[in-house]
């Protein structure tokens, strides 16, 4: 077991390690000038230098990299003379647009990615596992066709479209003062506040996710039922209840682990569009504003890494968890 | 002593897109403690199914069920076709158990052998998880699984075939039954595992005194094991008696057939096998008279062309020999002669 | 003194494998075929029987090269096919072929009969007098099949009729071996007969020898010549059909023998049985010494450390056992 997990923590530094690597190596043959572009208007040739040597841009892609893997575990610092300030480990870089250390930014902007992400993941998960088995149950009839209905909207529907047409909603009925949307509160100081912000944006993203819950659940629920061990069971005498929960649903639901736990992942790197449209300061919107707006290497190098190592760790958790359900997978 | 089962007129049909499959009709026999039915027949024959009947495990809302299945308990009859749904759940896994053809497939991947025995025990009786277990350990011990205490922690993927079969018996014993329907109980299990498995079956048969039905399409498993047979064919009972008439004075054209057509290991002499020509008829289109009339070598010994327009009832031809045919007993004499073995 | 049409000389085919859950992966070998030799005569039926894990399959399989032997030879019509790359093997396939266990897996659903059986005509580019199609009706009457079935697709016939078809396929090009893989076990009772009959008559009209691969103890005692027992890899004892039932000499035989239920009841229940105790090794790990003595009633000590020599107990019976059983 040991050598297991040592082997795949080691794989995932590696992807992580190659992953910043790319993002590396992607900005360097971009043909834009980060140092021109941060620096302002009017600036001047030798301002321009100073600026590129203020970010470090000044050396080889090499150096560059190297610096920051250093700045991961012992803090760096930028500039030099008066306007030098440094960030603390495990110091991402520092914004050329913000004029912060990143890890500061992702600090402010990560709480609110992961109540995004928290929220509708357990709601998508009740609503697509509770649809799926009342359409496996109800199999051909008026649920089950509800049930279908209902998938085939939640996964047509680009999320943006649902987003805005929520928030439209939510705004025209005055369901929500949009004021107090987008800003964000702690759940310990604020619960309802906190509530209020994400409750829209969490039936946005599960509706759309919760669809193909819905039909991975009920295709499952149905394969499951009509194995021979399920036969069993109701030849022991097991009421129907039982058999849906101790032996169904035990061994249809597994395989969602994985899938579960992957989509989570991804949602915690930041969900780009119901962020933006809600205006919800976290990750998805500020990787999003530093790719399109600002240009901002340090930010999209840091986003980018954080949501690779969620899933890649993610991937790892689910693998042990899914050996602990399905002992077949343990043992051999 | 009244029999411990006794089925009387149980028919089974499925309504389907393409019409009514008549899967079993008319079918009635009994069965008594210590003794041991064998239901004999292909596939297509209704054998399955109608013991799924008997237990309860058709789809009430799918299947069309009619007739009895009267099991005689110690607190009156219970006939578990009309009987609620709540009340024949609570027989099935106490009063009559079955096990079933694929060991394999037949445990739950995701729990102990344990724990799925335990389950089966705790449903019926008051006892503690640990007591459980305890009760699990006894009966993998009874059923001839070694280390018993180590392996009751084990899954169902660490058993091999045959192991995995004993504790299906195990499974279906653990409460007492005094009905245990086995179907195709050994069919998928290799030949050396199969006779420890019918060995089984028959201490088991002693040990807990119960009435045993035997669901295979094997007839030399059947003359090893049962007191007696129904032989099913197309959904209807054809023949039905002791074991050593079926074997030595079948009654039935099919039932001769069948003995004609299989390879025995105890007659090594090259004797051309007699096929039965063609195949069993679809159940949604029963011909109109007998089943079996048009793979059948002797139907035109019967005057008037019955066996074509009338099905023939399931008659008494001698004390407890039922045979379903329009021959007469002599024609049935002469047909048997074809038949290999002891006569 | 004809030439076999097939000999095998120390025939092994392992395959690797993995063992373990998804923690601790361990490379593994499974021994299925561990030294086979075998001789098989035209026009002769030789059937290979014994349970699972014994080899029996595989050595069907690779007798026709579907798997490459991983030791040993193969020599077919006095013609070392061994280390035959599939291109050189694709003309002697018309000589050697194949009948599979599940009539429902073995036919492509998706093609209808005529297309299944001309297909072995196209793929060994002949061309039979009168043209493919008339071939083809022809062979479907020959298996017992309606002729004018020949365009439809396999779901639409029974399991036996599915047999036929593919029996059909396999004496197309008439070859000289046909290897049966348990051609009717998953046929049910009334309907093996017509097919074991049907196997039996084509033999004796195209002189075809046949490797009868079966578990079914009673139909491979029925259609078989000579008869070969294997048990984990290993033949345990070789003897003509006669000899091998009447007289088994190796005590894996005779349990195996002892354990086939007769459909009699009172002989049947009288005839004395052996019950062998516990499982089948499995081949991965198969027990040192004699395969079998794990489960031997006669077991000794050099049961387990000793690999048993062939005894020849007669010029077409040999078994590999240290303690033969006495004859009857």
């Amino acid at each position: 077991m040991l050598k297991f997990l040592a082997k795949r923590i080691s794989a995932t530094v590696v992807v992580i390690a190659l992953i910043s690597i790319s993002v590396f190596m992607i900005f360097a043959i971009l043909p834009m000038d980060p140092a021109r572009l941060t620096c302002g208007k009017g600036c001047s040739t030798v301002t321009v230098e100073a600026n590129r040597h203020r970010l470090g841009l000044d050396v080889p892609v090499q150096v560059q990299y190297g610096r920051f893997v250093k700045g991961l575990y012992a803090g760096r610092t930028y500039g030099e003379g008066a306007a030098e300030f440094s960030c603390p480990a495990p110091a991402f870089g520092y914004s050329f647009t913000r004029h912060e250390c990143v890890t500061q930014l992702i600090e402010e902007a990560f709480p609110v990615t992961f109540s995004l992400a928290i929220g509708s993941f357990v709601l998508w998960m009740l609503l697509g596992v509770s649809f799926g088995i009342i359409a496996a149950k109800h199999k051909g009839k008026w649920q089950d066709k509800a049930a279908t209905g209902f998938v085939v909207a939640g996964i047509s529907l680009p999320v943006f479209i649902t987003a805005l047409l929520t928030l439209i909603a939510v705004i025209k009925l005055r369901l929500v003062n949009p004021i107090e949307m987008g800003r964000w509160v702690s759940p310990f100081s604020d619960p309802f506040g906190w509530l209020k912000t994400f409750i829209f944006p969490w039936i946005v993203l599960a509706l759309f996710s919760s669809a193909a819950y819905t039909r991975f659940t009920r295709s499952n629920v149905i394969e499951t039922s009509s194995e021979d061990y399920i036969r069993t069971a109701r030849a022991k005498g097991l009421s129907e209840k039982v058999i849906l929960r101790k032996h169904t649903l035990r061994a249809a639901l597994a395989p969602l682990l994985t899938l579960a736990g992957l989509d989570f992942a991804v949602l915690l790197g930041g969900a780009i569009f119901t962020e933006s449209i809600f205006n919800l300061p976290g990750l998805g919107r500020l990787s999003l504003k530093a790719v399109q707006i600002d240009y901002d290497l340090p930010v999209i190098l840091a986003t980018t890494m954080l949501a690779a190592t969620f899933v890649v760790v993610m991937n790892l958790i689910v693998d042990i968890l899914y050996a602990y359900i399905d002992p077949r997978v343990r043992v051999g | 002593m009244k029999p411990f089962l006794e089925v009387k007129n149980l028919s089974v049909s499925f309504p389907t897109e393409d019409g009514l499959v008549k899967a079993s009709n008319d079918i009635s026999f009994s069965v008594s403690r210590g003794e041991t039915l064998a239901v004999v027949g292909e596939s297509g024959s209704g054998k399955s199914v109608t013991s799924l009947a008997v237990m309860g495990l058709h789809n009430r809302k799918s299947a069309i069920i009619t007739g009895q299945a009267i099991l005689n308990l110690n607190s009156g009859p219970v006939d578990t076709i009309s009987a609620p749904e709540e009340v024949v759940r609570k027989l099935r896994g106490k009063s009559m158990a079955m096990i079933f053809q694929d060991p394999m497939s037949a445990l739950h991947p995701y729990y102990t052998i344990g724990d799925q025995l335990s389950e089966a025990w705790r449903l019926y009786n008051e006892g503690s998880k640990a007591a459980g277990i305890k009760r699990a350990t006894e009966m993998l011990d009874l059923v001839g699984i070694p280390a018993a205490a180590k392996r009751v922690r084990e899954y169902p993927h660490q058993f091999s075939g045959g192991m995995r079969q004993r504790v299906m018996i195990a499974m279906a014993l653990i409460n007492n039954p005094s009905l245990l329907i086995a179907d195709e109980p050994t069919t998928a299990l290799d030949v050396t595992v199969q006779s420890q498995i019918l060995q089984l079956l028959r201490d088991m048969q002693k040990e807990f005194n119960m009435a045993v039905i035997l669901i295979t399409h094997d007839l030399g498993v059947v003359a090893e094991v049962a007191d007696r047979a129904c032989v099913m064919y197309a959904g209807k009972i054809v023949e039905q008696s002791n074991i050593e008439e079926i074997y030595y004075k079948p009654d039935h054209p099919y039932t001769i057939g069948l003995l004609n057509s299989i390879p025995r290991l105890d007659q090594i002499e090259g004797r051309r096998l007699q096929a039965i020509p063609g195949q069993p008829p679809s159940l949604i289109s029963l011909p109109a008279g007998c089943a079996f009339q048009p793979r059948c070598t002797y139907s035109h010994l019967v005057p008037g062309n019955l066996c074509r327009t009338q099905v023939p009832d399931l008659n008494e031809k001698f004390a407890g020999h039922f045979s379903r045919c329009h021959l007469t007993e002599a024609q049935l004499i002469e047909a048997r002669k074809s038949v290999g073995g002891q006569l | 003194m004809t030439e076999p049409i097939l000999k095998l000389e120390g025939l092994k085919k392992y395959f690797d494998s993995t063992t373990g859950g998804a923690f601790s992966k361990k490379k593994v070998v499974v021994k299925a075929v561990d030294g086979v030799d075998l001789e098989i005569f035209p026009g002769e039926t030789v059937g290979l029987v014994g349970e699972s894990g014994c080899g029996k399959t595989t050595v069907g399989r690779t007798i026709l090269k579907l798997y490459e032997p991983s030791e040993g030879k193969i020599i077919f019509e006095g013609q070392d096919i061994t280390d035959l790359s599939r291109k050189q093997m694709k003309p002697l396939r018309s000589q050697m072929q194949m009948i599979f266990q599940d009539p429902f897996a073995s036919l492509n659903p998706r093609q209808t009969v005529g297309a299944l059986v001309g297909a072995t005509f196209d793929i060994q580019g002949i061309t039979p007098p009168g043209g493919v199609k008339k071939e083809v009706e022809r062979l479907m009457e020959r298996v017992g099949l309606n002729p004018e079935h020949v365009n439809r697709y396999p779901h639409e016939f029974s399991g036996g009729q599915r047999q036929r078809i593919g029996v059909a396929r396999a004496i197309a090009l008439k070859p000289k071996l046909i290897v049966a893989d348990e051609p009717v076990s998953a046929l049910d009772v009334s309907i093996q007969a017509q097919v074991v009959n049907l196997l039996d008559d084509l033999q004796q009209e195209f002189d075809m020898a046949y490797l009868f691969v079966a578990h079914d103890l009673s139909v491979v005692q029925h259609i078989s010549d000579r008869v070969v027992v294997m048990y984990l890899g290993k033949v345990m004892e070789e003897a003509d059909k006669k000899d091998l039932f009447a007289s088994p000499r190796h005590p894996y035989t005779k349990a195996l023998l002892s354990a086939v239920p007769v459909p009699d009841p009172i002989k049947g229940r009288a005839r004395e049985r052996i019950i062998l105790q516990g499982d089948l090794p499995s081949p991965v790990n198969p027990p040192p010494g004699c395969v079998f003595h794990t489960r031997c009633w006669k077991v000794q000590d050099k049961c387990r450390t000793e690999v048993p020599e062939f005894l020849q107990i007669s010029a077409r019976h040999r078994i590999a056992c240290h303690f033969p059983e006495p004859a009857a």
